[in-house]
């Protein structure tokens, strides 16, 4: 009792042989159809070239084109043929012509041995798995394909679409349950023999021909009728990309093939010269029994498929560049932007960067230039404080920032007097959290030494800029993380908004503030924003000062000092 | 896109296969090796000029990578690099002693090569200091690539143009012929780069690195491009634009994923910033026969003045691929 071979080729004919070869020498009978489309000297070399190898023969040639019938077709007359000329096979391995065997054939047939009656064939419902590629599942079982899906798309999806609007159905033969899976399989004598003689087998031929990929169903539906014990599951391993083209194997692959312990794999790079010449001699030598393990080839071609759909979250570059809104992450990582706060406090960044891990930039949209953490003028990514390069595109310097420090959370210091152009990106990201106090941008005016004029017009601009800032801040299409107090409200009880900042942030357990920022003294503010006021510009973004709240409150203690809060 | 920008577009296409054909007649064949090439073989196209210090490593780099066949455009050289080229049993050689500029830096040139001799075939168009890398080329011949592409009806592949650098000022160490210039040249800025998408044709244009860093901080609009799409499966029909950042028909210049996704995607190293770039920054500002009135060649004349150090704290040092790949600098896509 042994194995037999059907294999299935159309392309790198050299290969094939080479490998009908090594089925061959351990005794296994080979049939070999070859495409149609292969032309016929082609053809006449490659049998010539196994005339030497007596238990290989060559069946019928049918057109394969993909998704059509013909594959069918061709499987049909090599296995009817290898079947009746070799009675000893008891199981038949549907192979292609890039598929290799990678371990030695005389374990692939001790391993069938010791389940004569079990056919390893995938096939699943297709109403519960959501497989298919392209949208048609059942669909391709109950419509009609008269066109060509390579060469006629046009006219197959109109087709597709017009089956769909007037509700076309085919009905299915026979109360078949169609199911779908992995085209390679191995079935036994008994089961295949069952199908290809089946009283009815011109009943569903005739319906599988205008299946949409019968070679994906045909075998897979039909050898639930008399399959026996059937493992749902191919012996091939064989994967597809997230278009349903198999991936290729090379060279650099060696290991992970090795390792996977599978019996064969497809498809295989044609140049493969060091997968070809490693698995095809392979001496059999202690013969192991261990059951295939393809986890980690599949691991990375799944890795592959989610690279290709999704990509890495935050990454621009000239091969991911999503449309706004689509990114799947508009930056690498989650990261803070602080408004009102350096104004409010006099040692802000620092103790910022004290209590927690992240780094602490200054107002990295400053006019002047980025003002990075440390003085740097540049930074991870060679990124430059250089302030025209960064307004060029300052989504880019946004996004460059946060993916060149992955894993390391960035702050940094925001405000109106900055560039406002990165507002709407900041509101969009769902990585950003941003904390303001508003109208805190009236305390370094209030403490500045200048014009009340100068003061008045700066304080007007500013409270306008703010104002536009906040409106976004609050729009219905933020995402990230919005906080606002005014500095009224804030000045009143800094610790409870201090403590929520740095737990956000903060990676350590979560402890109480030990150390708290300096307030600056803003004694009189109150009679600073009321002298604005008489002169006709109302500042409202930071809440009611009362004139003389402060002066009052601070007559009951000295100015405010570092304090513990246990 | 409307119809009528689409008509446009095809007209604008037409239009430089016409002008390909009429600077052809600029060229004159020194050495014609066509007749070797044999179906699926891979080509590079390259113009030079008094290159022949880099030749030797530039033809073996690809050699090394599997192409068959060179086609060269000697621009006027003096240097012997006419004859070293003439010498090579795998390249086919054109002088011309046209303009560089009005040829459109050499499009308009290799544009007729291609459209004469390379339809069908995967083509490479890069300068000799352009070094193309693409995902597993330390373990995949460059056919993998091209055999993938194809299984994959994708028609033309993206790399980044990637400047490299030394440490120190650049005429610091010497570079001879035949060396790798990467031994010297082995630094780049891994993270500074900008995108913007070209509504027009769809490509997207790409600025930063050294250059804009450098030579570009107070004009970064004027940066160098650094998008560009080398590889491509041509077609008759097909034409480069501007160098080989654009192409018409514009559906070659979507090399990007636009949902999120990563498309496959590699690098070419610029190993422009070699102790011989001084020299040739003076020859093309004098022969002003660059980009944008040689704005480029400008701009290091009066920022770098003799020896310009693009070298940083945060530059990095080039590995392999692998490390690029993860830089985000280029990517496997779905090619595992």
């Amino acid at each position: 009792m042994t194995l037999g071979v059907v294999m299935l080729c159309h392309t790198a004919l050299g290969r094939a042989e080479q490998v009908a070869r090594h089925w061959a020498q351990a005794g296994c009978p080979v049939v070999i159809h070859v495409d149609r489309t292969v032309p016929n000297a082609a053809y006449r070399t490659f049998v010539k070239s196994l005339s030497d190898v007596p238990n290989v023969q060559f069946s019928r040639r049918y057109r394969c084109e993909w998704g059509t019938w013909g594959i069918v077709a061709a499987s049909q007359a090599a296995s009817t043929q290898l079947l009746n000329a070799f009675a000893d096979v008891r199981h038949v391995y549907l192979a292609s012509g890039a598929c290799l065997p990678l371990r030695p054939v005389q374990e692939l047939i001790d391993y069938l041995a010791e389940r004569p009656r079990v056919d390893f064939i995938e096939s699943a419902t297709t109403s519960e798995v959501p497989w298919t590629v392209g949208g048609l599942d059942e669909e391709r079982f109950t419509m009609r394909f008269p066109f060509s899906w390579r060469k006629q798309r046009y006219f197959f999806d109109r087709f597709v679409a017009l089956q769909r609007t007037i509700g076309l159905k085919r009905k299915i033969p026979n109360g078949l349950v169609p199911h779908m899976g992995s085209q390679w399989w191995c079935l036994t004598r008994q089961t295949l023999s069952a199908i290809l003689q089946d009283p009815d087998r011109a009943t569903y031929d005739a319906y599988f021909k205008r299946v949409w990929i019968p070679d994906e169903s045909y075998y897979q539906t039909l050898a639930r009728l008399y399959g026996t014990q059937i493992e749902s599951r191919s012996l091939t391993l064989s994967k597809f990309d997230f278009q349903g083209k198999p991936h290729i194997f090379y060279d650099d692959h060696l290991q992970l093939l090795r390792r996977s312990d599978c019996f064969v794999a497809r498809k295989i790079w044609p140049h493969a010269d060091g997968l070809y010449r490693a698995f095809l001699t392979d001496t059999a030598g202690a013969l192991s029994r261990t059951e295939p393990n393809p986890g980690k080839i599949d691991r990375i071609f799944a890795k592959a498929v989610e690279r290709r759909t999704r990509g890495r979250p935050g990454l621009y570059m000239h091969s991911r560049f999503p449309n706004r809104d689509w990114e799947n992450g508009v930056t690498a990582g989650p990261y803070s932007v602080f408004q009102g706060f350096t104004q409010l406090f006099e040692d802000f960044e620092p103790w910022l960067a004290r209590a927690t891990d992240a780094r602490v930039h200054g107002h990295l949209y400053a006019p002047d230039r980025a003002h990075f953490a440390d003085q740097q003028t540049i930074i991870n990514g060679a990124l430059s404080d250089n302030a025209q390069l960064r307004d060029a595109n300052p989504r880019a310097f946004l996004t460059n920032l946060v993916w060149n420090t992955r894993g390391e959370r960035q702050c940094f210091q925001y405000g109106p007097s900055d560039n406002q152009n990165i507002v709407w990106d900041l509101i969009k990201d769902p990585n950003a959290t941003i904390n303001v106090i508003s109208g805190a941008w009236a305390v370094p005016l209030f403490r500045s030494n200048r014009d009340f004029a100068d003061l008045r017009q700066d304080a007007a601009d500013l409270q306008k800029i703010e104002a536009k800032a906040l409106y976004a801040y609050r729009s219905a299409k933020a995402k990230a993380r919005v906080r606002i107090w005014t500095m009224a409200e804030f000045v009143e009880a800094p610790m409870e908004p201090l403590q929520s900042v740095i737990d956000e942030i903060s990676t350590r357990p979560n402890r109480g503030i030990s150390e708290v920022p300096r307030l600056v003294d803003i004694k009189g503010f109150g009679q600073f924003l009321q002298n604005l006021k008489n002169q006709g510009m109302h500042p409202y973004l930071m809440g009611d000062f009362p004139v003389d709240a402060e002066t009052s409150a601070d007559s009951r203690k000295p100015p405010r000092k570092p304090y513990l809060v246990q | 896109m409307g119809l009528w920008q689409s008509y446009r577009l095809r007209l604008q296409r037409k239009r430089w296969r016409i002008r390909a054909r009429r600077k052809s007649t600029q060229l004159r064949p020194v050495v014609d090796r066509t007749d070797q090439i044999r179906p699926g073989d891979l080509f590079v196209m390259t113009t030079q000029r008094n290159e022949m210090v880099r030749l030797p490593y530039f033809l073996k780099y690809y050699r090394d990578l599997g192409v068959n066949h060179f086609f060269f455009v000697d621009n006027d050289s003096d240097d012997g690099s006419l004859d070293y080229l003439a010498e090579q049993p795998d390249v086919s050689v054109w002088h011309t002693k046209g303009s560089y500029k009005r040829s459109r830096f050499g499009v308009d040139w290799l544009n007729f090569l291609c459209l004469k001799h390379a339809h069908g075939h995967w083509v490479l168009t890069v300068d000799p200091d352009e070094f193309f890398l693409y995902p597993f080329c330390d373990t995949r011949p460059l056919r993998a690539l091209t055999d993938w592409l194809d299984a994959s009806s994708i028609k033309s592949f993206s790399a980044m143009l990637l400047d490299m650098y030394p440490k120190g000022p650049i005429n610091a160490q010497a570079y001879l012929p035949g060396q790798d210039p990467l031994e010297i040249a082995n630094w780049f800025d891994p993270g500074n780069y900008t995108i913007q998408r070209n509504r027009r044709y769809g490509n997207l244009w790409i600025q930063g690195g050294p250059r804009a860093r450098v030579f570009f901080g107070d004009r970064p609009k004027k940066a160098p491009a650094l998008n560009k799409i080398p590889l491509v499966k041509w077609n008759r029909r097909y034409t480069y634009v501007s160098s080989t950042h654009m192409l018409l028909p514009r559906g070659l210049n979507l090399v990007y994923d636009e949902w999120g996704g990563e498309k496959a995607s590699g690098v070419l190293l610029h190993t422009k910033f070699l102790d011989t770039f001084s020299s040739k920054a003076q020859e093309e500002l004098l022969r002003n026969q660059h980009y944008a009135a040689s704005v480029e060649y400008k701009a290091y004349a009066e920022v770098g003045q003799e020896n310009p150090d693009l070298w940083c704290k945060w530059s990095e040092k080039y590995i392999n691929w692998r490390q690029l790949e993860i830089l985000g600098l280029m990517s496997k896509g779905n090619w595992a």
